[in-house]
């Protein structure tokens, strides 16, 4: 399994248990409990040098670089970063990807915690429910894009034709800049409602059963028991799942390439695509380069300011 | 990991517990449309891959096919190498995964059950790259696979994906579960620390084994952009990137029928995988984001 079976099993091994008399099957204990753990996380310890620390590395260098293919640059300074504050395409991305963060982050939240609730009550085919919502996290995100793009398809698409079966007119979907991010938003959110449902019924069956029966005793209705008590005591996953999905959007890539590409026009255009787009379509690899670090620098902050709310929140309490 | 406490039902007024029934019904009907919807577009995606042409040509909404064919499925296999991708994407997954299981449960050990130096540096470094997406590293990882001549091979899908993050993650906070004293009788009875670990530790993980194969499993049969880089040769890509050259393949007249069939074959195993683990997979699901 590791490539270091044998220089531990080979060790002389004392054979019985030994009293702490027996110095020298202690010493040879102490040696191997000291080399052991290099050697069980040394793997991942050199795939992490040479596929993350390393391209990092490079990535960093190349943001100071002018690269036109995937030969040697030239050094440039701080040019990429400069351009960047100038460029308004990169202002256009970065406001798509306000919006399209903030239609999918809360929506999803919210509809993953209303499906949680009903679904941590005792109903009829409650297990074959959660299954269904989960079942569009096992799709890829290719499969998914493939198939939403096949049913919004304008003039072939189920959803319009369900549209004109009730009289009203078709919608261009993702063919007008007016409504693809709405329906990208859509798409994601469907994709992700399973993945917030899970986690809320995890931490939602943690919460003590007396607590609610003793709310429902004093009097407290339904919605009076989820404000005051359910909402509160779900903060702590409410933040972590926050956090993840606020990731997850912020390099959701492979829905948006196969649906729009970041089309029509710029209008679905996400920073995360025009990281892609600089690199592969327009061969500035330094400018690309740059661009990821800014993504980096922006999921940094929002986790440091995310973890000082958390914390101000905790002290209040 | 969660203990479920379920509520004692009390005896309740008849009534009220009529009314509570009744509402009951009425709530999982609610959620049965909503489920319906939900699952919906994938069901619809078997229906278009049993049409011929993939319905283009009507706008007739039907629940299933009058004369469901496997005329798409054929036709694509036929004209693409479907069964390539297929195998290309089952040996990456199934080849990563395992040696990727492996890497997490080595390093997850040694970072809950060891005290070394460097050992908070280390973990903080690894967990900083989960910040890091994939189009940063993107070029650069590219750079170092083609130095390493793997452009093409599926090694190059393979090795930069050994190192998993979420499955050390994971791996470090089950083993934190593992009584020391488990580990500390092992090294009394002479057992060296590979042998604790394999023989004595190992064992009592058998469910975070479980979750770290699926979760493994799935990611890398569903991973697109860095196959989609590294991967140039017709024959030699993965289902993903297969099913994304299709949508624009002038090659096909109505490429949706076909589209929807390769579509279908990409989800159906892990559908399957998922209906017979599905406990292990929303408990692995659910694992990534318990802190």
């Amino acid at each position: 399994m590791s490539p270091h079976g044998e220089t531990l099993t080979a060790e002389p091994v004392p054979a019985t248990a030994p009293a702490p008399a027996a110095a020298t099957g202690d010493a040879a204990r102490r040696w191997r409990t000291r080399w052991a753990p290099y050697l069980f996380v040394g793997p991942a310890g050199l795939l992490f040098l040479a596929f993350s620390l390393v391209p990092i590395v490079i990535a960093v260098a190349l943001s100071f670089q002018d690269t036109a293919t995937l030969g040697e640059g030239e050094w440039v300074g701080a040019d990429n970063y400069r351009t960047m504050l100038a460029d308004p395409l990169l202002r256009t991305a970065l406001l798509n990807t306000l919006v399209f963060t903030l239609g999918t982050v809360p929506t999803a939240m919210a509809v993953g915690l209303a499906l949680a609730v009903a679904l941590n009550r005792p109903l009829p085919g409650r297990g074959a429910l959660r299954a269904l919502f989960f079942v569009p996290m096992v799709a890829a995100g290719v499969v998914v894009g493939v198939v939403m793009s096949w049913i919004f398809n304008p003039d072939y698409g189920v959803a319009n034709n369900a549209l004109r079966a009730v009289g009203l007119d078709g919608l261009p979907w993702l063919t007008s800049p007016r409504t693809a991010m709405a329906t990208l938003i859509l798409v994601v959110v469907w994709t992700r409602i399973g993945f917030c449902m899970v986690i809320y019924l995890g931490a939602l069956q943690s919460i003590p059963s007396e607590l609610r029966e003793a709310a429902a005793i004093d009097g407290a209705s339904g919605w009076q028991r989820f404000r005051r008590l359910t909402v509160p005591m779900l903060a702590p996953t409410t933040s972590i799942l926050l956090i993840l999905n606020v990731v997850f959007s912020l390099q959701a890539f492979d829905v948006i390439y196969v649906m729009t590409g970041g089309g029509p026009g710029f209008s679905t255009t996400v920073l995360i695509q025009y990281v892609f787009r600089s690199a592969f379509a327009d061969a500035r690899m330094g400018y690309a380069a740059a661009l990821g670090l800014l993504l980096v620098l922006i999921l940094l902050v929002f986790t440091l300011l995310r973890q000082r709310a958390t914390k101000k929140a905790e002290e209040l309490l | 990991m969660t203990a479920t406490v379920r509520p004692v039902p009390a005896s309740r007024p008849s009534a009220r517990e009529r009314r509570s029934s009744r509402r009951r019904w009425l709530l999982t009907a609610g959620l049965t449309a909503v489920a319906m919807l939900v699952v919906f577009p994938l069901y619809w995606m078997v229906v278009s891959a049993l049409t011929p042409g993939g319905q283009s040509a009507s706008s007739d909404f039907y629940v299933w096919p009058a004369a469901p064919t496997t005329q798409n499925f054929a036709e694509v296999f036929a004209q693409q190498p479907v069964w390539r991708w297929l195998g290309n994407s089952f040996f990456v997954a199934a080849v990563g995964t395992a040696l990727s299981v492996c890497v997490s449960l080595g390093a997850g050990y040694a970072l809950a059950k060891y005290r070394f130096r460097g050992r908070g540096l280390l973990y903080a470094l690894f967990l900083v790259t989960i910040m890091i997406p994939i189009q940063v590293t993107l070029v650069p990882a590219f750079l170092v696979v083609a130095r390493l001549g793997l452009v093409d091979s599926p090694w190059a899908v393979i090795l930069p994906t050994l190192f998993d993050v979420v499955g050390i993650f994971i791996a470090r906070q089950f083993l934190l579960g593992v009584p020391d004293a488990l580990v500390e009788a092992a090294r009394l009875d002479g057992a060296g620390e590979l042998r604790t670990f394999v023989r004595v530790v190992l064992p009592s993980c058998w469910p975070l084994v479980g979750v770290l194969v699926i979760l493994g499993f799935m990611n890398r049969w569903n991973d697109f952009l860095w196959p989609l880089v590294v991967l140039q040769g017709n024959e030699s890509l993965t289902v993903p990137v297969g099913l994304s050259t299709l949508t624009n393949n002038p090659a096909f007249s109505s490429p949706w029928g076909a589209v929807m069939a390769v579509a279908t074959v990409a989800v159906v195993p892990l559908l399957v995988v998922f209906l017979v683990f599905q406990r292990t997979f929303v408990q692995g699901i659910a694992s990534t984001g318990i802190k």
